[in-house]
């Protein structure tokens, strides 16, 4: 069967700085996937590459067969790659409810005539994209908060929200770039089985974390990536046991390569 | 939410409609002859009002909510005035038909100053507008048998419905308010849906954006398209209200004025259009009178510091603020009256 990423021999240099270095994987549908490694290990670049926010030197990228490497964002979230961001990326001015609407914009399709004029359809439009994206605020648990402004959040619901936003596009595949960084215990228990639920709706799962607990406890597989090369990748019982993994953990050279 | 919004813009709408509707009798009363064949200088300055509040809506658009300036937008103001001007002294062309030719000639140009600019990250726009708004001007002096030169073209008609020609203040003073309110309505109606989330969204994250699918090269093109055929509409009410065109409205000097008529309003927002369209028109009728030569300049450089560091968001904004502390005033005081003892 294919899977539903496929990456090989990704290569992103910058000025002469190799990020991601010959890195190849496959993502399957249905998994919940985790990219590991050590800080500047080339994990937020591989995101960026897929998420089509880069394009990379050398290599492919592909989503169930179709090569996606190279094309814009926007056309890599139409078809079907959602992610939330490391540093959070929310729009300040707006509601948390207008940053779900924002979501459904690829689900949606009224344009400025129908706008400037309100035309009937398009006054429908808008009700179910109302209804829609509260329906994704629920999912997450922020609905009281539907008319604050997002700006306005606690870190961690801000990071909720922008799960939120990402589902609302109802995304094949989501990335999620440090969604646990910065939560409470209490919190990340609750973002662990928001996870869960979202692989339950069908929805495959690719994550970087910090938080190896967490990472270990979730993962069907983990990627391991040190100096933007991928070291090791297997289920999280072979990858935590693996010499090269620990010695890139510890800061250590490799006993044997 | 979203219906109470759409009734907002229509109430607004309305209560703008009422207002200026009333002012002409507020205005000339006590004056005698026919109403609507009243010449007075006040009914003229908000005439311009409108006519900068057309303006000033699509630069607001522009910059608010796509994040990137023009300095070049009287010469899209210009190039609506002189195709009116031109194709109605020159050819047969009515004035709707060639007000029309004004706006499609306009955003035909700017798409194509647009498109290869805003693919851009950075203010690439500001400066290619700046220097086409130059060449405008330039083009406008210099190519006399078509524009006129200097001395510009005289004798432009005025804009008809079937027998009521729109030639007395009066007449022009409803014609453009008119005009003006279609497009804050218009304006109104874009930012209250998808198309204008997206704008907002554009504004606040271009990655976030585009990470949720938002094509944000084509919106940014599309709102320099339409803030620049809100100018050819302005240009072209200018020069059949006015009945002559000349070069000197659509200089720098003005693109600069119209860029702090939309900060001074307030940015992202439609209805802060009119008040900055209004300030900086009344501000200049005030300047006039006095015997320093552009002292106008400097006094808007000021304004503009001022309303960016104490109401970054502009005048509109404050308003908001106000009326969001009155009702929490009003509320409090209900909640105190109402309380137990």
């Amino acid at each position: 069967m294919t899977p539903l990423l496929h990456v090989a021999h990704l290569r992103m240099v910058f000025d002469g700085l190799v990020a991601v270095d010959d890195a190849s994987f496959d993502i399957s549908a249905g998994q919940i996937k985790a990219l590991i490694g050590p800080n500047g290990a080339g994990k937020t670049t591989l995101l960026n590459v897929i998420s089509g926010l880069l394009t990379p030197t050398s290599g492919q990228v592909a989503l169930a067969d179709k090569p996606i490497h190279g094309l814009p964002p926007h056309r890599v979230a139409a078809l079907g790659i959602a992610r939330t961001f490391q540093n959070v990326e929310l729009f300040p001015a707006m509601t948390v409810l207008e940053h779900v609407m924002v979501g459904r914009h690829l689900r949606s399709r009224s344009g400025f005539f129908a706008a400037a004029l309100r035309l009937p359809g398009m006054r429908r439009e808008e009700r179910q994209i109302h209804l829609d994206a509260e329906r994704y605020l629920a999912q997450v648990g922020l609905s009281a908060h539907a008319d604050d402004l997002a700006r306005d959040l606690p870190f961690g619901k801000q990071r909720l929200l922008e799960i939120a936003r990402a589902l609302a596009t109802e995304p094949k595949l989501l990335l999620l770039d440090e969604a646990a960084s910065g939560l409470s215990t209490r919190e990340k228990k609750e973002l662990v089985n928001l996870i869960f639920a979202i692989r339950d709706i069908g929805v495959t799962i690719f994550l970087i974390d910090h938080d190896m607990d967490l990472v270990m406890s979730i993962s069907d597989e983990v990627v391991v990536l040190d100096h933007g090369e991928k070291i090791a990748e297997g289920t999280p019982h072979a990858v935590q046991n693996d010499d090269r993994v620990i010695a890139a953990y510890l800061g250590e050279e490799p006993v044997h390569a | 939410m979203r219906w109470f919004t759409a009734q907002r813009t229509f109430l607004a709408a309305l209560l703008g409609v009422l207002l200026a509707a009333a002012l002409p009798f507020v205005l000339l009363h006590g004056s005698a002859g026919p109403l609507l064949e009243q010449n007075n200088y006040w009914l003229g300055v908000f005439t311009f009002i409108a006519i900068y509040t057309i303006l000033a809506v699509g630069l607001n658009l522009l910059m608010g909510y796509a994040g990137q300036a023009s300095l070049g937008h009287a010469a899209f103001y210009g190039i609506g005035a002189y195709t009116s001007a031109i194709l109605t002294t020159r050819t047969a062309c009515s004035p709707w038909l060639a007000m029309l030719c004004g706006i499609v000639l306009t955003g035909v140009v700017a798409l194509l100053i647009g498109m290869p600019c805003l693919r851009l990250r950075g203010h690439y726009l500001a400066m290619a507008t700046l220097g086409f708004g130059w060449i405008v001007f330039i083009v406008m002096r210099q190519w006399e048998p078509i524009t006129g030169g200097s001395s510009g073209i005289e004798n432009v008609p005025s804009l008809a419905i079937g027998g009521l020609v729109f030639d007395h203040d009066v007449k022009c003073f409803y014609l453009t308010w008119a005009l003006a309110l279609l497009v804050l309505v218009i304006s109104a109606n874009i930012v209250n849906s998808r198309v204008g989330r997206a704008f907002r969204a554009v504004h606040g994250s271009e990655t976030a954006a585009a990470a949720l699918g938002v094509p944000i090269a084509r919106f940014k093109v599309q709102v320099f398209v339409l803030s620049s055929m809100y100018a050819a509409l302005a240009g072209s009410l200018y020069a059949h209200v006015v009945k002559y065109v000349n070069p000197s409205p659509f200089d720098f000097h003005a693109s600069v004025s119209l860029v702090v008529m939309g900060c001074i309003g307030g940015m992202a927002s439609v209805w802060g259009a009119p008040l900055g369209a209004a300030t900086i028109t009344l501000l200049k009728e005030r300047l006039q009178l006095l015997p320093w030569r552009d002292i106008d300049v400097i006094i808007y450089g000021l304004i503009l510091i001022v309303v960016m560091v104490f109401l970054p968001g502009g005048l509109v904004s404050g308003v908001q603020v106000a009326v969001t502390r009155l009702r929490r005033q009003r509320r409090t005081a209900a909640a105190r009256e109402g309380a137990p003892l």
